[in-house]
Formats: C-alpha cells, structure tokens, sequence
C-alpha cells in the first residue's frame, strides 16, 4: 500500500485535522501527529487489517535544541505480510521530563528501545512498566544525547573528562 | 598532573554502580537472587544476568547492559559521515563489513548516489559481507558449541575462521575493524590472486561444515540441550521485534536480502532457510543453530557466485577505480532517513537526520538487531532450567558491543 493510501485511510478514521503534516522527503515517508494520540493512531495502525504494521522498526529520540525547543520521537513501523512501511513523527516542547505515552501495550520491543531514549535524551514514556535507565549507570546525571549536555566533573571520585 | 591519584578509595564506590532490579527482603521464601556476569564466559561479554530462581528453575531474569557503552550515537554526532564509519565497525566487531555496508548504504541513499555505483564494487562488497557473515556464523555455532560444554567444535571453527580474517586482511590490513567499505565505494580493489585464493577457501570450508553437522548439529547431546528449549513462537518474535536468524528459525521466511533486495542481491540465487523443528518444536535453540549453520552454505553459494562476476563481467579492469564515486565532501539535503540491512544477527537500522548545513549527522541512531533480540530473553527462559537460561542466551548469539554501542 503507497504512502498515500495509508494517510487517507488514517484520515478517514481520525479526521482530517488528525495528520498534522506530511515529510514527503524522509525515507520511509513520514505523517506528522498530535503527541498526545499516539497510541491511538498505533492501535489503528497495527490492528487495521489492510495496513497490519505488525513490526515497530526503530524508535528515535531528537532533541532539537534550545533554539527550537522542540523534542521530536521517531517511529519507524513495518508489515512483514504486506511489505510497506511508514514513519510517525511526534513533536513535544523540551523541557526537563517531557511526556510521550509509551507503545509498550502494543509492541514489547517499544519496551527497550524506550527506556534507550529515556537514558538518553531524558523523555518520559507514560505508561512504561519499568522505566529505568539501560545504558548508563543508574547514578549518572543529565542525559548525554541533549544538545545542551554537559558532562559531570566527576563520578564516583573518577574524574570523568580526561 | 601524571602524578596526580585520580582514583581515590571510598567505602561508597563498592555500592552497585546498578543496583539490582530485585530486592531481596521483596522475594519469596522460597526464590533465591542469583547474579551471573558481567565477567562470565557464558555471557558472550559485559552482560549481567540478575536471575531469580525457585530451586533450579528460572522465576525471571533481568539482563543488566551497557558495560560497554562506547557513546556511538553522541560521537557520530560530532564527526563527518565517513569518519564514523570505523565507529559502525566496533558495533558488531564479529561482522564489521555487513554493518559498514548498512551504513555506507545510508549515507549513498541521502546523496542521492544510490544505485549508480560500479557493478564491481557492489559485488565485492557482497563478497567480503557475506565472508564476514560467515565468520559471524562461525563464532555464533562454536561458542555455542563451547557454552553448554562441546569444546571441539569452538577451535575447529575458530581455525576456518582464520582463514576469512587472513583473506580480510589481505584486502585491507585489519582482521576484524576493516573500514574498507567507504560512502561511494571502496578502500582498495581486492588485491591480486584474492579471487583464486577466495576461490580455494570455499572448496575447503565445504567438507568443514559436513564435519560441523556430525559433530555439533547432529550431535546427540547437543540435541538434548537444544531441542524443546527456549521456544520462540512467530507471533511474538515479531511483536518483540526479532530479526534475522533467530526469526527464521522460529519458521518465518523473512530475510532483508531477498525482501529489500538491496546491492546486487537480487541477481544472486540463494535460498532462505528457516527452522522446521525437526528435532523438537519450530523456534527452539536448535532450530536457530540449525538455520546460521544452513546459512554458511548459503553464503558459501552467494560468495562463489560473486567470484564468477569479479573473474567474468565484472573483472578487475586497470583502469577501475573503487574511490571514483566517493563523494569529496558528503552534505546531504535536510532529511529523515531510515536504513536497515540484513546482518548476521538480524536487521541493523540507522536513522539519520541531516539538517541540509553541514557535514555531520544532526542524529544518527543504531538499532542494533543484538539489542532487541536480547531484550526477549525474559520470556524464553523463564520457567526453564539454569542450564537452559545458558543455552538460550548463546542461541540468541549476541555481540554486546551492538547490544551496548
């Protein structure tokens, strides 16, 4: 199923106002939405059994600086049986714990890839049932991937820039 | 400064730099907390299995990673496309050449380049993956071997393997972190004789994987470990996002090289493998090896079949130059981009942004299949054995540097 045809079917189920806007130029094309829907948008997503995205790819976090001031999340999904894929894109204000509802509910591996990002870029997922960090240690402080990060002087007495 | 103690003693440093997920006063009379790792030859690295038991068997484990947290994302953030190219190859240091290809072909997909590269260099990029893929497998099914106590078939392997580092080395001077695959082309042509030489290798290696299959594969005991252990149904390999061998043993017929067929993997004749659960049930620890073992032939096949168009159409020519397509100065457009590649282990993403002003990635994030496919260890092993919560995590055959970037 084109791009196209997966915006309309999404626009006939949520309305019109629903997509935000459209990135004809990303690779897989990508829908612009509301942060605040998407679980919905995903349940429709993955249960609709034309579109059946059975597979979430990827999800990114980007932290668009303190200029812009915006945070965005990436979903990259895929379905194995119909071979189509889509992006979502998601823009939150930056602040010190932004929110995103977590996709945990409706794909396991959101569960890892979201506690990444949390670790990372410090956004929130609401609804996440073990929201830790995974690659950092439990005690580090700020999150490495904001633009604005500065590293901590020491950790644990070890001095940390050398 | 060089005189200076960096490191100062402190009672509060030996507190768990992780603490454990579990406490003990929360645990029931009856369920211990045992700790496995980081330093553990079964954990194939830095993992850190925090396992609850009841007796012998598993309650639930929670894998503790990023011992080996090497910062991959924040440092291609701060450099120019190419130069992280050496970085992707510390991701999975087992298959160096599939990730470097993966991302090679990210970066010529945001150029615009995509697709117009010499028949030749898309070829011997195929060539040296699927070598490296082999040597992936091959660290994959001896380790395996060596985990759940076969130690034979860890040395037998790790000696064919040599024979793939040596040739890899010959074509650009580093056994494992190759940086050969370069955005728009390639470090070098192969060198002289490499065609012959690959050639020979496979007539070798042909009578090394029917030994593998007698002693390992078929192995009586291997297959008491193996077979009914660690079941992973489809339907919930996906929704857990697994990928790659582990996806095909569990009998879905999904390879990225035939389903994206990117590079010159469509023109190449090679079948999918997939696990039919002839010794137990479809998606169990041995179906997985069964498959990266069918695999090795598969490549076997892609890589004789390469060697063909590098000595026939395609073959070395004086005046073929594998950097004329390299890009002097790689600025993308401003772009979202999303990439994945069929490596050993599974699906490899990169997600780049490019801001369209400069040389470096705004982001650039890996999805390293080794990552999502540890993140289901919790559901195939709990319920089983100790010993089986080893033979599951050496049948996921993870690289903890991708699981950790």
């Amino acid at each position: 199923m084109s791009f196209e045809e997966i915006v309309d079917l999404v626009k006939v189920k949520f309305g019109g106002g629903f997509v935000l806007s459209l990135d004809e130029l990303a690779t897989p094309k990508a829908m612009v939405i509301d942060a605040s829907r998407i679980v919905e948008l995903m349940v429709f997503l993955h249960e609709h059994d034309q579109l059946y995205f059975d597979s979430l790819s990827c999800i990114t976090g980007l932290d668009n600086g303190a200029e812009a001031n915006t945070m965005e999340v990436a979903y990259n999904l895929y379905s194995i049986p119909y071979n189509h894929h889509l992006m979502v894109k998601v823009s939150i204000q930056r602040s010190e714990q932004p929110e995103v509802d977590s996709l945990t509910g409706i794909w396991k591996t959101a569960d890892w890839h979201e506690r990444e990002i949390y670790d990372l870029l410090g956004i929130n997922f609401t609804g996440h049932p073990d929201m830790r960090r995974i690659l950092m240690p439990a005690d580090w402080e700020g999150h490495p991937l904001r633009k604005d990060y500065a590293e901590q002087e020491f950790y644990r007495g070890i001095k940390v820039e050398y | 400064m060089a005189n200076q103690v960096q490191y100062i003693f402190d009672n509060e440093n030996l507190r768990n730099s992780e603490p454990q997920k579990h406490k003990p006063e929360d645990l029931k009379s009856e369920e211990m907390l045992i700790n496995i790792g980081p330093q553990h030859p079964s954990t194939h690295g830095v993992l850190r299995l925090e396992v609850v038991t009841n007796g012998e068997e598993v309650v639930s484990v929670i894998p503790h990673i990023g011992y080996l947290h090497r910062c991959f994302e924040k440092h291609a953030e701060s450099m120019p496309y190419n130069q992280t190219i050496p970085f992707v190859d510390r991701m999975d240091y087992l298959a160096a050449m599939n990730s470097e290809h993966a991302y090679a072909m990210g970066v010529e997909k945001m150029l615009g380049i995509h697709g117009q590269l010499p028949k030749r260099v898309e070829y011997i990029r195929v060539l040296v993956a699927e070598l490296n893929r082999l040597g992936s497998h091959f660290v994959a099914l001896g380790s395996y071997g060596a985990d759940i106590g076969a130690l034979t078939p860890f040395f037998w392997m790790l000696r064919d393997r040599e024979h793939i580092l040596r040739m890899l080395e010959w074509i650009c001077g580093a056994r494992m972190l190759y940086n050969y695959i370069w955005v728009g082309g390639l470090f070098y042509d192969l060198p002289v004789g490499f065609e012959e030489r690959c050639l020979e290798f496979t007539s070798y290696i042909k009578p090394k994987l029917t030994e593998l299959d007698t002693l390992l594969i078929n192995n009586k005991i291997f297959i008491d470990r193996t077979a009914n252990v660690g079941v992973l149904p489809v339907d919930l390999g996906i929704n857990y996002g697994i990928t790659g061998p582990m996806l095909r043993g569990s009998g879905l017929k999904y390879d990225l090289r035939k389903v994206d067929g990117y590079s010159v993997y469509p023109e190449l004749d090679f079948d999918i493998p997939v696990g039919k659960g002839e010794m137990g049930t479809i998606g169990d620890c041995w179906d997985r090896t069964w498959v990266r073992a069918q695999e090795c032939r598969e490549s076997i096949k892609i890589i004789e079949q390469c060697l063909v168009q590098l000595t026939g159409d395609h073959k070395r020519t004086r005046d073929f130059d594998p950097r004329k397509m390299v890009p002097k100065k790689i600025r993308p457009k401003a772009q979202d981009l999303y990439v994945r590649a069929e490596n050993p282990k599974g699906e490899l993403g990169f997600f780049f942004r490019a801001d369209g002003r400069s040389d470096v990635p705004f982001r650039c994030k890996g999805r390293g299949p080794s990552f999502v496919n540890l993140s289901i260890i919790n559901e195939l092993a709990k319920g089983g054995l100790i010993a089986d919560l080893i033979a599951i995590v050496g049948s996921i055959d993870i690289v903890l540097g991708e699981v950790d970037r």
